[in-house]
């Protein structure tokens, strides 16, 4: 393949791709800041012209987010309420110029511990669509820090968001050291369905930056289905398989203490969402 | 290669021979030459580069060009908006201009989908674009009033005093100003520094065939002078490339020549240089403590310099003190952040090098340059760019010794930008500082006795670090009255960046220290904060710790008076979560007990052309401005006459480094002095007295009396300058050395100020939120009152980074993403209260405001944490973990 492609179908893209090694490219902001002072990639294959790829759609089982879509446009394609976690984080990642440009795959693709769309889409029990082919849930697409699932010549052609079947709600929070443009210092994000008489049916709660991967507080999950949304059924040792990490950002004692304080602001949010 | 792509740029239908994977930002500057696209990162995280992509606003540096295909880009230089443009320059919204373009990009996005935005759309609007001259606040100004028509008669005629525009602001608000990367020859050979990855290693350059396109290496042999560089004159230790041991990481070795492309192409693992690491000190208390490895054999204990001062017996004093408090405190190492890194090219005409570079010090570069080139100063010449923020940073050398040697050994203009990773690893910060300090009072509240003991970490060399352990021990005890006092500062030398010059000069670190306990105190005699600080002040006549006495111009007693009224309403606000604090400061303009005089010139050509000759170096401050205002006010015509040649070292005489707030106060008074020079000299022709009324208008003439003689200077022969008649002026602040116990008298002139911030805290996550800052100033006269609060709020937004965010290590936080600086949703509010207590001294009372503006913040912003949570940091900045910690009660 060329230096530079930029095709305009899936096939043609997964075509480019078997011929040899490229470096996919969605909105380049993951790709180039890590490249300051060098050259681009020798050969890199840009995936934002893919048809397949663009725009956001929906039928009666899940809403479709096309890898190439941007979090500008994630804003502004009027995403349902149950879908709020998602479009908060959008608001809320980089600066303008940067919901511009990049992507939820590329935020995912690039599997940063700080990533704050995965614990989105964790909440949200998001599905990767690959090469338009298969799908994985999000948390076997996500293995490790800056490591996915993707087998080489693979890319993510969609992510998937099933449709609650009764009411649902969800919520992001983002602790970072200034208001804007700010790597998480933790992050958390949670998605409830709620029965008629308003009891919690479902419970997927994720922290993020806490570890390598962001995940699911199962335990608290667990004690909140058949309840009410009550910040006080947040435990400490709900957080236990955290395994957060002392940085520039924060101590790992910091990271664990603001994650069970943000877990039981989420749970007041989810519960009245004003 | 790619197949070239076409867009519109500005309107304009282009084809692109740029490779389609490269940035759009290379592109646009490279091969289009739009370089009102400024670059601070490559990395999304400054928004210098902020264009506009089919109407939305997007980072130039992360755009393939290959995506731009078929598309519309706007830069700054086709911007269509008039009105945006003068609200900037109204609002004072553009310092140094680096950040303007991408800022105005960023406008025009929100303005186009939203005529009439409020604060908070600005805000998110502005987000991704960081600025570190202006604290936001008159830029958000800028845009909420852009669609207001320019008020007729809005721009004042008169000199003194008036908000005018900068003289400088057009060409900064049209993409127009070159700064250090902007004007580099297209024939310019590039080049490349090759640095330590260690923080002190050994090391051997072996053998190597460079690839294709690098064209020259050079090693420390190449140096044809003196392989060493420094401020002071007998201390150049740091040599232009290291000689066998490098002693921080980050330290040049090395240097390739050649084409751009080809010089990023470079693989560093395939150079072969050979590392013995080797053990590195980074705590200045290991480093000097009895038998530490020396990083420089003829400095004992590692030490670089220690500064003293006694003042009676202080521990006497602090024994009988009826309240004593005490503290220990820790900084940490401040990037400077302006947003143009490290730039500048080299020329070699003959025997001369001309040096074009973004610098707060022509003069300095000038004898730098001559030093490791080997020849006499007259044969260099500095050509200062723009300057895209220097707040002490760039008064330094960086790119100047290897650019001008390149360019001498090879006859070929050479040009050198840092990227961002490298201004961050390689040029000096704040001296971090490891304080202790004790302070007592009587029964009433007054001060009776002051102890501190301050450890600077100075780094691998010398840089600024002897100018810091000179002023901490003057400023120590803050702007107060203390009869008994002793303070140490020593700087010690480890294997880290150089520390230098950073706004302040040690002062705000020290200033963290008196001001908490000064709280103590206050709380431990149950005296009001503010009234207990009224109760100290220094006022006119009194003593300073040094025994000088003061000047008719104090007027700390004026600012605390001013902020009371919010102080008190601001303290019934106050709940737990939520507090006030306050922040004093005393600062000594110009250098320590050291001469530090200016020169400037002012010719007037035979068709009444005014022309301002200024050595001194615009940073964004402002000068070019004031001196501009300084000198029509002298000269008794408006302003906007004066034209302005500034900082070429072949065309100014010497005004100094832009540093220390001087410029201001000395280079200002120089200016007048100058003008005043000029008026003479045009009275004497026209027999009339120095007083008498010089009228430009139609022709020169001298009125005095009702008399008016005409004058033709056609007759008189014009100098190298064009000028028919000159006038210079020549000012050096009067100053006394400092004796053995450092008394004496070591400033000709002292700014005051008080300032005061309100907090929440979020307790559970250690967060801060500042709400709103009031500053009060005794900056003698305001020249112009827009600069001057420009400067306060840019030091306000500094203050705040100092106290909350800011932290730099060595490999940890070399990007804008990792060091966070304040954005425009962290600045909150600032009123600004000027008080003028004329400075004799001084051009028309004005004395300096460049770097008190930030002193005073962080102390205030702390006490309000302080208030609100009822802890005290042992470590700034005061980050939400610690913070955390703290009120969590564990130890960190
Ligand atoms: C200033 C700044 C602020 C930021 N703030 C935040 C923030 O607040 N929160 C946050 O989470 N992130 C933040 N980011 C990171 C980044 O913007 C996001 O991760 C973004 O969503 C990445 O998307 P992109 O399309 O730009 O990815 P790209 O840079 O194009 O790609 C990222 C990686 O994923 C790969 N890739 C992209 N798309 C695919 C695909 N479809 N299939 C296979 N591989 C693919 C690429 O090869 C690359 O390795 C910030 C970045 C910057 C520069
Ligand atoms: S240069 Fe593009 S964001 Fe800094
Ligand atoms: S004016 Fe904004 S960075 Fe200088």
């Amino acid at each position: 393949m060329a230096a530079y492609a930029r095709p305009t179908s899936l096939r043609e893209a997964l075509a480019a791709l078997a011929e040899g090694p490229a470096v996919p490219l969605a909105g380049g902001t993951d790709l180039y800041p890590a490249r300051v002072g060098r050259p681009p990639p020798e050969r890199v294959l840009d995936l934002s012209a893919v048809a397949e790829l663009r725009g956001v759609t929906q039928d009666a089982d899940s809403i479709r987010i096309g890898a190439a879509v941007t979090w500008t446009e994630l804003i502004e394609s009027g995403l349902p309420d149950w879908c709020r976690a998602l479009a908060d984080a959008a608001g809320e990642i980089g600066g303008p110029q940067i919901q511009n440009r990049g992507t939820l795959a590329g935020n995912v693709c690039n599997a940063s511990p700080a990533a704050d769309g995965v614990p989105c889409l964790l909440a949200l029990d998001a599905r990767i669509e690959i090469d338009g082919r298969r799908t994985l849930p999000i948390a076997e697409f996500v293995l490790g820090s800056r490591r996915t699932a993707l087998a080489a010549g693979e890319i993510v052609s969609a992510i998937l968001l099933p449709k609650p079947r009764q009411a649902a709600r969800s919520a992001f929070l983002k602790l970072g050291a200034r208001k804007y443009l700010v790597i998480s210092i933790a992050m958390v994000a949670g998605a409830v369905e709620l029965a008629e008489d308003g009891s919690v049916a479902a419970a997927r709660i994720a922290v993020g930056a806490c570890g390598p991967v962001a995940q699911r507080l199962p335990a608290l999950e667990r004690r909140l289905v058949g309840g009410r949304l009550d910040p006080d059924l947040v435990r400490a040792e709900d957080f236990a398989a955290l395994a957060p990490i002392d940085d520039m950002r924060g101590s790992a004692v910091y990271r664990r203490d603001a994650a069970m304080t943000l877990v039981r602001r989420l749970i007041g949010k989810l519960r009245d969402p004003g | 290669m790619s197949a070239p792509v076409s867009l519109t740029v500005n309107g304009r239908t282009v084809t692109l021979a740029t490779a389609s994977a490269a940035r759009l930002s290379e592109a646009l500057r490279h091969e289009l030459g739009l370089t009102g696209t400024k670059i601070g990162c490559d990395a999304g995280d400054c928004g210098a580069c902020t264009v506009l992509l089919d109407g939305r606003q997007v980072c130039a540096c992360l755009v393939p060009v290959g995506q731009a295909a078929g598309r519309s880009v706007v830069t700054v230089e086709g911007l269509d908006d008039q009105g945006l443009r003068a609200a900037f320059l109204r609002h004072g919204a553009a310092q140094c201009g680096i950040c303007t373009p991408g800022m105005l990009m960023a406008a025009s996005d929100l303005l186009r989908r939203v005529p009439r935005p409020d604060e908070q759309q600005i805000e998110a609007a502005l987000s991704g674009v960081l600025c570190r001259c202006t604290g936001y606040r008159k830029i958000v100004a800028a845009v909420l009033d852009a669609r207001r028509a320019s008020p007729a008669g809005d721009v004042e005629t008169k000199a003194m005093g008036a908000r005018r525009p900068r003289i400088d602001g057009l060409a900064k608000v049209e993409g127009r100003e070159a700064f250090g990367a902007d004007a580099v020859p297209k024939d310019a050979l590039w080049l490349r520094a090759i640095r330590s990855p260690h923080h002190h290693a050994r090391f051997e350059i072996g053998a190597w065939t460079p690839p294709a396109g690098v064209v020259r290496v050079l090693t420390a042999r190449d140096v044809p002078g003196r392989n060493g560089f420094g401020i002071y004159p007998d201390i150049k230790d740091q040599p232009v490339l290291a000689e066998g041991v490098a002693r921080y990481r980050g330290e040049p070795v090395l240097a390739l020549l050649g084409e751009r492309a080809a010089l990023r192409a470079v693989d560093e693992s395939a150079i072969p240089i050979r590392w013995t690491p080797l053990p590195h000190l980074h705590d200045p208390a290991a480093a000097s403590a009895p038998g530490a490895a020396l990083l420089h054999a003829d400095r004992p204990g590692n030490l670089l310099t220690e500064g003293k001062l006694a003042r009676g017996d202080a521990e006497a004093a602090l024994a009988a003190a009826v309240h004593r408090a005490a503290v220990e405190i820790e900084t940490g190492f401040v990037e400077h952040a302006y947003i143009e890194p490290e730039a500048g090219w080299a020329v070699r005409r003959g025997d001369r090098i001309e040096v074009t570079v973004s610098t707060q010090t022509p003069y300095m570069d000038r004898d730098e340059v001559a030093g490791v080139l080997g020849i006499a100063p007259e044969q260099v010449r500095i050509v200062p760019s723009a300057c895209g923020g220097g707040f002490g940073g760039k008064l330094d050398q960086s790119v100047q010794p290897l650019i001008a040697i390149a360019a001498w050994l090879t006859k070929m203009p050479v040009a050198w930008v840092y990227d961002r990773p490298e201004s961050m690893a390689a040029t000096t910060k704040r001296h971090p500082a490891r304080i202790q300090a004790r302070m007592g009072c009587d029964a009433d509240g007054r001060l009776v006795g002051f102890a501190f003991e301050g450890t600077f970490n100075t780094g691998a060399y010398a840089s600024w670090g002897p100018t810091v352990a000179g002023r901490v021990p003057v400023h120590a005890a803050g702007p107060y009255r203390v009869p008994a006092a002793s303070a140490r500062a020593r700087a010690i030398f480890t294997h880290l960046a150089p520390a230098g010059a950073f706004r302040g000069f040690g002062v705000p670190q020290a200033a963290i220290a008196h001001e908490m306990l000064i709280d103590d105190l206050a709380l431990a005699s149950g005296i009001d904060r503010l009234e207990f600080r009224r109760r100290n002040a220094l006022r006119p006549d009194d003593l300073t710790v040094t025994g000088q006495a003061l000047g008719p111009s104090a007027g700390l007693v004026a600012c605390l008076n001013a902020l009371e009224p919010h102080w008190r309403a601001a303290l019934e606000r106050a709940r737990p979560g939520r507090g006030v604090g306050i922040g004093c400061m005393v600062y000594g303009i110009g250098n320590t007990a050291m001469s530090n005089p200016s020169t400037m010139r002012i010719g007037l050509a035979a068709d009444g052309r005014l022309t301002l000759y200024s050595g001194a170096v615009d940073i964004g401050q402002g000068s070019n401005t004031v001196l501009a205002q300084i000198a029509a006010e002298a000269l008794g015509v408006p302003a906007d006459r004066i034209r302005l040649v500034a900082g070429d070292t072949d065309l100014t005489a010497d005004a100094g480094k832009t540093s220390a707030s001087r410029q201001t106060f000395v280079s200002g008074k120089a200016c007048e002095l100058a003008a005043r020079d000029l008026r003479a000299r045009l009275a004497r022709l026209a027999n009339a007295s120095p007083e008498a009324r010089i009228a430009l208008g139609a022709g020169i003439a001298v009125e005095e009396g009702g008399r008016r003689t005409a004058l033709d200077l056609g007759h008189l022969a014009p100098d190298r300058n064009g000028d028919a008649l000159a006038g210079e002026g020549r000012f050096d602040p009067p100053t006394e050395p400092l004796d053995a116990n450092g008394q004496g008298a070591p400033y000709a002139s002292y700014a005051f100020a008080a300032q005061m911030a309100e907090v929440a805290v979020d307790r559970d996550l250690g967060t801060v939120k500042v709400l709103r800052m009031v500053a009060a100033h005794d900056v003698g006269r305001a020249v112009n009152p827009t600069l001057v609060e420009g400067q306060i709020e840019g030091g306000i937004a500094q203050g705040l980074g100092l106290a909350l965010m800011e932290e730099w290590w060595p490999g940890q936080a070399d990007n804008l993403h990792d060091y966070l600086i304040p954005t425009v949703g962290d600045v909150p509010p600032i009123e600004t209260v000027l008080i003028e207590s004329p400075e004799p001294l001084g051009p028309f009372g004005a004395k300096g405001v460049g770097e008190p503006g930030l002193v005073p913040t962080a102390p205030a912003i702390l006490g309000a944490v302080r208030h609100a949570t009822g802890v005290r940091p042992k470590r700034v900045p005061l980050t939400p973990a610690r913070l955390r910690a703290l009120i969590a009660g564990r130890s960190s």
